[in-house]
């Protein structure tokens, strides 16, 4: 009895530490978001009190009029949005057959191709942005959308590949094999059975790179020099002004606005999310 | 392995009802795999070739030269010279510091807490499907958005971190947490932790579930204590993932830009100046694009030394 007693005892308190915990990761990474949002629907007259609130005393819409109004948000918000979806789109459609060759075809160029996901992640972003710098320079693709897009799609097939390649794996050969035997052609088999059977994993993988694209922040500041080309990001940092000193309330508005897109496929991408990263990284 | 294990060759084909092939060459021939896939993969290949790899060996190039935007005389291969500099260049050095400390504190960091809110989430506790969600959301804001927040959370006058400090009675007056030389490295660490550990945790989720509970179930039976329990079933499981992801982390910190670059701009006195803003106000500040392939290079050498020692015992211990 007593030492059931003590064991209850012990696993109460363990349990009363492990909600402590929790506890404290929940404040860590909840505080900064819920400051940002109540900051986005603070009165001026609030903000710039000296004594700060956790939460808007009166909510107000104003600061995401004047962020609308103050910057082309907008504008920026489209050129991301066609950034974004063109760089996702292209992207993947040039990944669907090379993930699908890389996983069928063991040869040489797709050992190749693996070692270079891999390598292509170790590369500081200064190194390839220079002479890309200087390759569309000479393009005159320098401050044009297209030139981004152009980028964007380079930076997105690693990630894409490996997400895809995991997908092609989870496709058992046997169907294709059937479809083979029933007197299928190579290309009909690829898509009457080997396509259909992706597309979960192939919205998975659209729906990544959109976000890879639209939050992407440094390509964007380099290449993009004028305000009506800029996307969102970019946008943003001019809200902070020349010497950082920003008007918080509509600074804190944009950037909730800038979030939503990419919270939203987040929401719907989570649980393919982990098992695309690690379904790649399963031996074939 | 189903590649290495022995299988039966099928008899000579031909006649009706034979079963299907079953070696994987066999396979790869009935479906005609065996032949040539690299037409699949030129779509994706001429890209890659032409605005991934070239660029990159012509920015490994441009190390070697006195390569400036702007310039109207023709670009000269200068040799070492650039590197040469590089070792003279305190600032240079000073910010190689600074990277290495902030990717080396940001990435053990981020991976301590992360383990512990992964193990935490693979309890069976309320409230973790609240932590999980939460945990997703740095992951999908950009960059940009996380720095301007963190940067209201810090405001000197305005933040909640100054007025919640001063009321639980921890600061008198109020901190400039990113304008001071002493605060505003850990300040930014900090934020870089923030943003990476849910990234980290989905991921030492993800192998923490792929550890079978009947394994701890036997350690407890056997007497094993929650410690131990961690060090002898646990830990080795998701060793793998653990390393993967550090030595990924590490790299991904030690390239960062964007966060810093929104929160400090590498300020106050440099004292935030990682290795990358560095090369970015060379190449796109001063037009120094040679100076900065060459800093890129060095970059590279960094990450290349800490990969080596970090995975050369794994690489070991797997080839044994």
């Amino acid at each position: 009895m007593s030492t059931v007693g003590t064991l209850r005892a012990k696993r109460a308190a363990g349990h009363t530490g492990q909600y402590l915990a929790l506890l404290a990761y929940l404040v860590f990474l909840a505080f900064p978001l819920l400051w940002l949002v109540s900051t986005a629907f603070k009165p001026a007259k609030e903000l710039g009190s000296i004594d700060p609130t956790w939460l808007p005393k009166d909510w107000t819409l104003e600061n995401f009029r004047v962020a609308f109004d103050s910057q082309p948000l907008l504008h920026s918000a489209l050129n991301s949005l066609i950034v974004a979806v063109s760089a996702a789109v292209i992207a993947v459609a040039i990944a669907i057959p090379a993930a699908y060759a890389m996983v069928r075809y063991k040869s040489k160029v797709s050992t190749a191709g693996t070692a270079w996901i891999l390598v292509s992640q170790m590369f500081p972003f200064v190194l390839i942005i220079i002479p890309l710098f200087l390759v569309l320079k000479n393009l005159h693709l320098i401050n044009s959308i297209g030139g981004l897009i152009i980028v964007y799609v380079v930076w997105n097939l690693p990630f894409s590949l490996w997400m895809l390649q995991g997908y092609v794996k989870a496709v058992p050969i046997s169907l294709e094999e059937a479809a083979a035997v029933d007197g299928a052609s190579r290309f009909r088999t690829l898509v009457s059975v080997v396509f259909p059977l992706l597309t979960p994993g192939l919205v998975a993988t659209l729906m990544f790179s959109f976000v890879t694209a639209w939050n992407e922040f440094f390509f964007a500041l380099v290449l993009l020099k004028s305000p009506e080309n800029q996307t969102m990001s970019v946008i943003l940092t001019r809200f902070l002004g020349a010497e950082g000193v920003a008007d918080l309330g509509p600074l804190a508005a944009a950037s909730v606005i800038a979030t939503i897109p990419s919270l939203l496929f987040f929401a719907l991408l989570q649980r393919r999310l982990v098992s695309g990263m690690l379904a790649g990284a399963v031996k074939g | 392995m189903s590649l290495t294990s022995p299988k039966p060759k099928p008899k000579a084909s031909g006649n009706r009802g034979t079963p299907p092939p079953r070696t994987p060459a066999q396979r790869k021939a009935a479906l005609g795999l065996d032949r040539g896939g690299w037409f699949l993969l030129l779509p994706a290949l001429i890209p890659i070739l032409i605005l991934s790899v070239g660029p990159l060996l012509y920015g490994v190039s441009l190390a070697f030269t006195d390569s400036q935007s702007g310039r109207t005389n023709p670009t000269e291969f200068v040799g070492l010279t650039n590197f040469a500099d590089l070792g003279h260049d305190s600032l240079f050095w000073d910010s190689f510091r600074i990277g290495l400390v902030w990717a080396f504190c940001v990435t053990a960091l981020q991976l301590l807490l992360a383990l512990g809110l992964a193990l935490l989430l693979n309890q069976n506790l309320r409230f973790r499907w609240l932590a999980r969600t939460l945990a997703l959301v740095p992951w999908a804001m950009p960059e940009v958005v996380v720095g301007i927040m963190w940067r209201l959370v810090y405001h000197q006058d305005a933040g909640i971190l100054n007025a919640t400090l001063k009321d639980l009675g921890f600061i008198n007056e109020n901190v400039d947490w990113l304008g001071s030389l002493s605060m505003a490295l850990p300040a930014v660490i900090v934020v870089g932790i923030w943003a990476g550990m849910p990234q980290t945790t989905v991921v030492l989720l993800a192998g923490l579930q792929n550890v079978p509970g009947e394994l701890r179930e036997a350690a407890a039976l056997d007497g094993a204590g929650i410690w131990r329990r961690f060090t002898a079933v646990t830990w080795p499981a998701i060793k793998p993932v653990i390393v993967a992801i550090t030595a990924l982390n590490f790299i991904w910190n030690f390239n960062s830009f964007g966060l810093v670059y929104v929160l400090t701009q590498g300020g106050p006195g440099g004292e935030t100046r990682l290795p990358m803003l560095f090369a970015y106000e060379e190449a796109f500040k001063y037009g120094q694009f040679g100076y900065a392939a060459a800093m890129g290079l060095a970059m590279i050498a960094v990450i290349a030394v800490f990969l080596t020692l970090f995975l050369r015992k794994r690489l070991k211990e797997e080839a044994a």
